[in-house]
């Protein structure tokens, strides 16, 4: 399986909602030691609490099934490791899950490990500092749904030293998800930060799989992408020194060039110079990427220094509800009946329904993200009022869905297509947690 | 006489985001027209023009032999994924914001990657 000693890892989800048929193409034709799915954020995170107090079966990736019903049987043909945080909020009702899900599908010999010990609810109290805004827990005024403390790579690990062919995690940081198994391959010590930064830079370009071969990156006209509509996921061969090349499958869309490595190696980085893992200190600040052709892109010369000692924590608390409604207005006029209406909705849910919480609203199509000064006697003919409000309580999310609807018959002439949502809101704050206080354990469930 | 450009001409970025925190990547097409953007595209230069929206302080981080840098940006998000009213919450268009801000240059000043100057 290895090619000239490397090391073949694979993504197969970027984020909890990523596409399947690029996975399921890696696993049949990438030859691939160890595929990973990274499908947690803060806030699916904090969803996932909220299942799991609804139900304590759920709280796991609503796609896992989807996801492992195809990936099961073909990753025990090829040989592949599958490691996923889809555990979510609830690692051990995820493997159980995958357990039967094996069944059904007739296989035998799987070994599923849940590794669990993330979720440090019970160190989390009223005095608790919260970091951005610096609050305690008491002070926010909110209740907890969950709290998780980012484990690393050392929490994997166990789990490949006991040959599990499927790790289920809970919250673990993104890019330890890849560097548990190629430092258990080529048996990295864990105070190796040289080569524990080179690996976690693997993982770093790779967590987020499409983002390093074409997506998020076409700008018709300045940067092309192939046949985007089929964006290969990518295919990382991991040197034992933790060189490695980013690539993707021949004939999938999309593309790898050092543009595309370039951008997502800063991806949701500050200083590249410091960028801070459960594993290590990384320093991306020197690296080298040079196109080595036919969509394959060499790094090399990542840093690191020692990890950091306590873990970074996320607390996530109950946020009420976000409550966002529109309305359309085209043709002569449009900007000018869409502002009237905006108007008239803030008016209303001040006057009319007491509620005194910030109402924005916005012309989507003029100038509704980047806030820039627009002219009120624009020619645009084709706007779309958006109205939204955070709030605790339901009624006047209520209210403000009901106020933009009441516009087709009370407003400006010309609204149409009014549609509107409530959705539960979370917060999610940070913390940390001096390492000792926290210890990940590994059940393994055979099939 | 000097003449204007957007950044978009001359650059590509991304944008990433982490609480109220907004970074954006910027690296230029061609090395040669690096020293421009190490030029122009200052911390104080971005808050003059979009200091409606990038609320905070704002800190660069060169990375001359990826002939690009690194802006991050604080209180550019409306309060975060948390609080923010934006229709784009995660202010993943911020990098084509970035992207606009104009790039004045000398009549003769050739660039290296120079996609449709006005």
């Amino acid at each position: 399986m290895s090619q000239n000693g490397t090391y073949r890892i694979g993504t197969g989800a970027g984020f909890s909602s990523d596409r399947l048929d690029p996975a399921i193409d890696l696993v049949k034709r990438g030859q691939l030691n160890t595929i990973i799915f990274e499908c947690v954020g803060e806030r699916t995170l904090a969803f996932g609490h909220r299942d799991r107090a609804a139900n304590p079966n759920l709280g796991y990736n609503a796609l896992l099934e989807t996801r492992l019903r195809a990936l099961l049987p073909l990753c025990q043909a090829h040989g592949t490791r599958l490691i996923t945080n889809m555990g979510v909020a609830n690692p051990d009702a995820a493997a159980q899950l995958t357990v039967r899900i094996a069944q059904e599908l007739g296989l035998s010999g799987l070994r599923i490990a849940a590794v669990t010990g993330d979720d440090v609810r019970t160190l989390i109290h009223d005095e608790s500092p919260l970091h951005e805004p610096s609050c305690t827990v008491a002070e926010t005024g909110r209740s907890i749904l969950g709290a998780n403390a980012y484990l690393g790579a050392d929490a994997i690990i166990p789990a490949l030293e006991d040959d599990a062919h499927v790790v289920i995690t809970g919250r673990v940081a993104d890019p330890s998800l890849f560097l548990a198994p190629i430092m258990h391959h080529f048996n990295w010590t864990t105070d190796d930060w040289t080569r524990l930064g080179a690996g976690t830079l693997v993982g770093h370009l790779m967590e987020c799989a499409a983002q390093v071969t074409g997506g998020y990156f076409a700008d018709p006209g300045f940067k092309s992408v192939p046949n985007l509509a089929y964006v290969g996921f990518p295919l990382a061969e991991v040197s034992s020194n933790g060189d490695a090349v980013i690539t993707k499958l021949p004939g999938t869309g999309g593309l790898v060039s050092t543009q595309t490595v370039k951008e997502q190696m800063l991806y949701e980085v500050h200083d590249p110079s410091a960028y801070l893992t459960p594993d290590v200190k990384a320093d991306f600040s020197s690296v080298e990427i040079s196109d080595v052709g036919n969509d394959r892109v060499r790094v090399s010369n990542a840093g690191g220094t020692t990890r950091p000692n306590d873990l970074k924590v996320t607390v996530a608390f109950d946020g009420g509800y976000l409550a966002e409604a529109e309305v359309s207005y085209a043709g002569p006029g449009a900007v000018q009946r869409a502002t009237l209406a905006g108007d008239i909705v803030r008016d209303r849910i001040r006057n009319v329904h007491g509620v005194h919480l910030p109402c924005r609203t916005d012309l989507v199509g003029l100038n509704a993200i980047h806030e820039l000064e627009a002219s009120r006697d624009s020619d645009i003919r084709d706007v779309r009022l958006r109205a939204v409000l955070r709030c605790n309580d339901r009624k006047a999310a209520e209210a403000l869905l009901w106020e933009v609807e009441a516009l087709l018959c009370c407003g400006p002439a010309g609204g149409g297509g009014y549609r509107g949502q409530i959705d539960p809101s979370v917060l999610t704050y940070s913390t940390f947690l001096d390492r000792k206080h926290v210890s990940s354990e590994t059940e393994i469930l055979t099939v | 006489m000097t003449r204007t450009i957007e950044l978009r001409q001359i650059a590509h970025a991304r944008a990433g985001d982490k609480g109220n925190r907004s970074n954006v990547s910027v690296f230029a097409y061609d090395p040669k027209d690096f020293p421009l953007i190490m030029a122009q595209v200052t911390p104080s230069y971005i808050k003059s023009q979009f200091g409606h929206l990038l609320r905070g302080g704002i800190q660069r981080f060169p990375l001359p032999q990826l002939h690009g840098i690194n802006l991050v940006m604080d209180e550019a998000l409306g309060g975060g994924v948390n609080e923010s009213l934006n229709l784009d919450s995660h202010g993943k268009s911020w990098s084509f914001l970035i992207l606009s801000l104009p790039i004045e240059l000398d009549q003769e000043t050739s660039l290296g990657s120079d996609r449709n100057t006005t």
